[in-house]
């Protein structure tokens, strides 16, 4: 792999000074959440690496886990993109097309068998061998099985890759399928969000780079230093929710407060993501600060959960679109009635039981 | 919990005999019936045991206050700043704190059952393989179908008690506490033990906000179960032939007659 420049190579190469490079490796541990013993390490795995060549393939999916990814700025997209991967096959962002684009992505395969890391945006839909999402003439289930025989490790972007999203959703008429569904014999890290956040995506990478291995993962094979906490604990609006502030109706004035919108079904509470730490665009907002309730994208099924604007939602399970308090009022409204039912009976057969046993001698054997 | 029976006079002895056929049942023992023999009532539940059932009863009654609030939370109130402003922060407090008070009671239940008397065990076993057993059960819808005159006497629970205190107690509380540990355990955090012990159930259930709706889900359940028991205990107490109220406060089970039928 001589061929490939390492990361400083190409960084001195663009016209960055070595001083810039150092502050860039101490910014990039800072968001990876490393001490500062961790910057000469990843100067260094800079200055010797080779850069890792990665394929990104495209299924079933919306393009807004790329949109999200080259607006990163802690590291610059393109400086991942440009510098840090060499990001031989990405049918969106690169400039070739048609069969040049197919043969490049061949070309990696072939060339760095092992080496490579596959990068899935979208998902297969399976239903019908696949044919509703083809891409360079083929099913992509069978461009994705390809591609990921031969790769080191699979990042699955965005929920659509990790559990499926709005594709996926009931009754999923194309049977779309998540990709640990698919590949199950390669390592993969699921960086769920529609889309995910940029620095999360570009930060994931950085981490695979730098130390050559995984991230930490989480019980879902998210990467735990991003989907760790719940949007809810770290939510700058948090002290509303503890003070029993909430945003009642949109335009009310605990809305202007900016107050708890738990009551308009946030789902930050149930919901694992870096958003209200990181946020996005450059940390200059993200949707709670904005004034809509997290819809839990990160989660998996998440289309699948009921309204994005209650808190107790809607249960499909038992044949009605009821949620758990309607049934269970319902249910106790049964019960309730039923015993009060049951206690008039009760009385009106104590009563006639006491009206035979008065003592005529007639019926007290009764 | 054996009484010798040698050393009973005749005439009790007789009685005895007569009570093991009479419809004194309801997880009676022999030594119950023995007791019967000499007094109309019989020691039936424990300190320990009337004890955790009123704590028990408390802390279900603030869960599921608490419990509701937390799910449809009270119209805002603003009363200061909100740093200055704990009063959801209390109602969850409240919430944690009984169902802490809870399980460790329901541990505490579970021990004495197997120190306990007896009728300490009934809550958490059905006799499914006892024809005696089912043909009491059989009885007693009967009674409470209006299609009997008289129900039998019970020294415990009678068996449609028995089954529901079974499904919506032992099983029911043992759902309520794993799912609520489960939920709790995220706001511990994801690498503690509570974590390791109750989180893959979060994965088994499809996430944590279906958690919260199964687990609210349960709580109707519970209040069900309290709007029958409380009716049934109320019920029994006045048309049945024992005590039943009194028996969780003083814990003599007392009867109202000795008819042979």
């Amino acid at each position: 792999m001589a061929n490939i420049e390492t990361f400083y190579d190409v960084m001195r190469r663009q016209g960055i000074t070595r001083r810039s490079f150092m502050k860039y490796c101490s910014l990039t541990a800072s968001a990876l959440g490393l001490g500062p013993a961790f910057v000469p390490k990843i100067a260094h795995a800079m200055e010797t690496k080779p850069r890792t060549p990665v394929i990104w393939v495209h299924g079933l999916e919306c393009t807004c886990c790329s949109e999200s990814f080259i607006r990163s700025a802690h590291p610059l997209a393109k400086d991942v993109v440009l510098s840090m991967i060499s990001l031989d096959y990405d049918d969106t962002l690169m400039a070739a097309a048609g069969h040049a684009a197919e043969a490049a992505m061949m070309d990696t395969i072939e060339k760095y068998k092992g080496q490579y890391i596959l990068a899935v945006e979208g998902n297969p839909p399976l239903n019908e061998d696949g044919m509703f999402c083809i891409s360079g003439g083929k099913p992509f289930v069978e461009k994705l099985k390809m591609a990921a025989k031969d790769a080191k490790a699979v990042i699955s972007w965005g929920a659509c890759a990790s559990y499926g999203c709005v594709q996926a959703a009931k009754p999923n008429p194309t049977q779309a399928t998540p990709v640990h569904k698919v590949i199950t014999d390669k390592p993969i890290i699921k960086v769920p969000g529609c889309p995910p956040i940029a620095e999360v995506m570009t930060g994931v990478i950085t981490y695979m780079l730098t130390f050559d291995r995984l991230p930490e993962l989480d019980r879902q094979g998210r990467p735990a230093m991003f989907y760790g906490q719940r949007i809810h604990d770290k939510c700058y609006r948090r002290p509303h929710f503890d003070a029993g502030q909430f945003v009642e109706a949109w335009d009310d004035d605990g809305a202007r407060k900016g107050y708890c919108l738990y009551k308009m079904g946030c789902k930050g509470p149930t919901t694992y993501n870096a958003c209200s730490t990181v946020r996005w665009n450059e940390g200059v907002s993200f949707p709670i600060q904005s004034g809509h309730g997290c819809i839990g994208c990160s989660e998996d099924g998440f289309w699948d959960q009921g309204t994005f604007y209650d808190r107790v939602t809607d249960l499909t399970q038992f044949g009605v679109e009821k949620n758990a308090d309607q049934i269970g009022m319902a249910a106790a409204g049964v019960v309730g009635g039923g015993v009060a039912l049951h206690a008039a009976v009760s009385a009106l057969k104590s009563a006639q039981n006491k009206a035979q046993k008065t003592p005529t001698p007639m019926n007290e054997e009764a | 919990m054996k009484t010798d029976v040698t050393d009973i006079p005749a005439e009790m002895e007789r009685k005895m005999e007569f009570y093991s056929i009479a419809p004194l049942t309801g997880d009676a023992t022999e030594a119950d019936r023995a007791t019967i023999t000499r007094n109309t009532s019989v020691y039936v539940y424990e300190a320990p045991v009337r004890l955790w059932h009123w704590i028990n009863a408390a802390a279900i009654l603030v869960l599921c206050v608490s419990g509701y609030l937390i799910a449809s939370p009270p119209p805002s109130i603003e009363m200061a700043e909100a740093t200055d402003q704990f009063l959801f922060g209390y109602i969850r407090f409240a919430h944690f704190a009984a169902a802490m008070i809870m399980t460790v009671g329901f541990f505490g239940r579970i021990y004495w059952a197997f120190v306990g008397n007896h009728h300490a065990k009934q809550m958490f076993k059905l006799p499914l393989w006892s024809g005696k057993w089912w043909s009491e059960v059989l009885d007693e819808i009967k009674w409470y179908a209006f299609l009997k005159k008289n129900p039998r006497k019970y020294v415990g629970h009678n068996p449609l008690a028995q089954i529901a205190m079974f499904f919506f107690m032992t099983v029911g509380m043992t759902f309520m506490i794993v799912t609520g540990f489960a939920l709790y355990s995220e706001g511990v955090g994801r690498d503690g033990i509570l974590d390791t012990m109750f989180g893959p159930l979060l994965d088994l259930v499809g996430g944590s906000h279906m958690m919260h709706q199964i687990h609210h889900l349960g709580m109707w359940a519970i209040v069900i179960f309290v709007m029958i028991h409380i009716y049934a205990a109320i019920r029994e107490d006045i048309m049945s032939r024992q005590s039943m109220v009194s028996t969780m406060i003083s814990g003599t089970r007392t009867f109202k007659d000795d008819d042979p039928n």
